[in-house]
């Protein structure tokens, strides 16, 4: 069995600074991690791989740097990382960002064999769209299964997958066919640790890196900014409230008084919340 | 996954942001559609709340408002385009057909799809719940145009291109995004972002009714079964009236106790900010802000929260926000209404001790009298 795992570098915190003029992302000296709603995809990958045998492809596509996730994503077992960099893929947006890699991951099946399951994590932490893996499943018409808390069972001889996703109100069960395209819910898998073999393995393996020309691209159109439908136009900090928070005083006091004050201060903005609050606690 | 230019902001240079004459294939793309999100039998709040936004849209442009409803033929339909109707909806494009009673990707893509195809409106607006998200992304795809997830506000500029404003970098700055050259404009709204419209004294419109191109045999993917959520287990956060919830400041898991314990006496639910989740602390479906609920709560009360805008957006609609902190230069005293420079650890239980007083029977007689 073939597994393909996209993956993607993220900023590891919020703590991103904008330049004071430019109004842009400074990204300089803020480190870097896994996105980690993909460590669980990776992690289910691996599991399956223990269990069905074959091979974990993990793939991603960024700048040169991105280098260091994938060899991460080795470090935890994958058997093989592909990095797909090239000036003309900056700025995509979701559009373009699966186009891309849908192309790349056509290459990967031509090139080390079809997989057949294509992972993402559910969404990422600092885009939060959850739209690329279903652009994926899209363009390279793998049947869809977003949001996917445990995969029940796979049948590789009749091709056939069973899975629980995440819906609105509860848990829907799903029959559909391989290859297939999961997005993987957090919160579903312990994150393994890497062996020291792995590890070491890691550090030697090569890491594939493939410009757009080598994953088969020819339409630069569609990379990109020019390949992007969606422009941002305007990036601002949210306007402060004019007036901040009426501030109860603190000092000298004991903790209930205060407490009584707060209680107070409350019940006299909303006095309709009283009856409300003693009502729902049930006193 | 997901984009880099949502992810990677920057004033859009070049051409690319540049707003060219629409393509002759687009000229004749009108209309404001909300897709209605039907839910096990009811329509899904956040659609109602999208119709408002809607027609809010539509007014500007001074095109009509379409709902469309995806469903199995017969009562469930019918009741969510009387819905539709009553909260604003100029029409409503139905497709009913027995694949579509229960959502999979691929006969709701099919079908809408073809209606936009068919009827080309030009703004196309969805929730970004599981099934909204799951459905959006995979029609943009087909369509080839933008879509732009979790907007927290809705505009049309001068020129009537939608600007859809998203918080973006993890929540730090907000960005304002168009889709300039494409139609569908396409933007997803998170459930409770957006306030509920006024049920309007309207109850006719238009109703056009379509074909699924499309039959159960041609479907890869078979719905087994449904596990529908233990009610009483499941955070009702979205919809409650109160809401307290804990941020870092809390310190460790265990003081999460003390949080529950204040929202138990006051009947609140409880919640946390997304480090929480990060860390374990708290399951993800109890996490407020931008990539968790976001809340409208008649009182919020936020124990040791930053107030980083990812959390400020999920509870920005909230009536009145009390903030417990010990930093008094915290974001969270900039949105809230009412703030306390102290440590939650120690005020939570003396908080919960005398709202429990100030509740409690006897005193309420002793009010009364």
């Amino acid at each position: 069995m073939h597994i393909v795992i996209c993956i993607k570098q993220v900023p590891d915190s919020a703590q991103i600074r904008v330049h004071p003029v430019t109004n842009t992302i400074m990204r300089q000296g803020v480190p870097t991690i896994i996105n980690p709603y993909d460590l669980f995809a990776l992690e289910e990958a691996l599991k399956l791989r223990d269990v069905h045998g074959g091979e974990v492809t993990v793939l991603t596509m960024g700048p040169p740097m991105a280098e260091d996730s994938l060899r991460k994503a080795l470090g935890y077992g994958a058997d093989r990382a592909v990095l797909l960099t090239d000036r003309y893929f900056a700025g995509s947006d979701t559009l373009a960002t699966s186009f891309a890699l849908s192309q790349a991951i056509a290459k990967i099946g031509e090139t080390f064999g079809r997989p057949d399951i294509v992972f993402t994590g559910k969404q990422t932490i600092d885009g939060d769209t959850a739209q690329v893996g279903p652009g994926i499943a899209k363009r390279l018409n793998l049947s869809q299964l977003t949001y996917v808390a445990k995969i029940a069972s796979i049948d590789l001889k009749t091709r056939e997958i069973e899975v629980a996703r995440r819906a609105e109100g509860g848990t829907q069960l799903l029959k559909s066919r391989l290859p297939c395209l999961i997005t993987m819910l957090e919160d579903t898998n312990e994150i393994r640790r890497g062996s020291l073999q792995q590890a070491l393995c890691a550090a030697r393996s090569q890491v594939v890196k493939w410009t757009a020309a080598d994953a088969g691209i020819d339409d630069l159109t569609r990379c990109g900014l020019r390949g992007s439908p969606t422009v941002v136009k305007r990036v601002f900090a949210p306007t402060a409230r004019a007036e901040s928070a009426a501030q109860i005083d603190t000092a000298e006091k004991g903790l209930q008084d205060i407490a009584d004050e707060l209680i107070a201060d409350i019940l006299t903005r909303r006095p309709a919340l009283e009856h409300e609050l003693a009502f729902k606690s049930g006193t | 996954m997901s984009t880099a230019s949502q992810a990677t902001p920057r004033l859009a240079p070049g051409r690319a942001g540049v707003k060219k004459e629409l393509p002759d294939r687009f000229k004749d793309y009108r209309h404001v559609w909300v897709f209605l999100e039907l839910e096990r039998g009811n329509v899904h709040p956040v659609s109602f709340e999208l119709l408002g936004e809607g027609r809010k849209l539509a007014d500007k442009l001074e095109v009509q408002l379409a709902g469309v409803v995806l469903g199995p033929p017969g009562e469930m339909v019918e009741d969510a385009v009387a819905e539709a109707f009553a909260y604003g909806a100029d029409l409503v494009y139905i497709v009913d057909a027995p694949p579509l009673a229960d959502y999979r990707n691929e006969p709701f893509a099919k079908a809408l799809t073809d209606l936009v195809n068919t009827h080309k409106p030009e703004i196309l607006l969805l929730g970004a719940t599981t099934l909204g998200r799951d459905l959006a992304g995979s029609v943009a795809t087909t369509l080839q145009t933008g879509l732009t997830a979790d907007c927290t506000e809705l505009d049309v500029d001068s020129d009537g291109s939608l600007a859809a404003t998203r918080p973006t970098f993890g929540g730090s700055l907000l960005c304002t995004i168009y889709t300039l050259n494409y139609r569908p404009q396409m933007a997803t709204v998170r459930p409770r972002v957006m306030p509920m419209p006024q049920r309007v004294d309207k109850p006719v419109g238009r109703v056009m009714r379509h074909k699924l191109s499309l039959v159960e045999d041609d479907i890869v993917t078979k719905v087994l079964g449904f596990l529908p959520d233990n009610q009483s287990a499941m955070a009702n956060l979205a919809y409650a009236d109160v809401v307290v919830a804990g941020g870092l400041g809390l310190g460790a898991a265990e003081n999460l106790q003390l949080v529950k314990n204040l929202a138990r006496a006051i009947g609140a639910e409880h919640g946390c900010s997304r480090p929480l989740v990060q860390k374990g602390w708290m399951p993800a479906d109890r996490q407020i802000g931008q990539t968790g609920k976001t809340i409208r709560p008649k009182l919020y009360i936020a124990a040791g929260i930053s107030g980083a805008i990812q959390h400020r957006v999920g509870v920005e609609g909230a009536d009145l926000i009390v903030a417990i902190n010990t930093d008094p230069n915290a974001p969270i005293f900039e949105f809230a209404h009412l703030g306390i420079v102290t440590d939650a650890i120690r005020f939570l239980p003396a908080l919960t001790e005398a709202f429990t007083r100030r509740l409690s029977p006897h005193s309420r007689d002793k009010l009364a009298s």
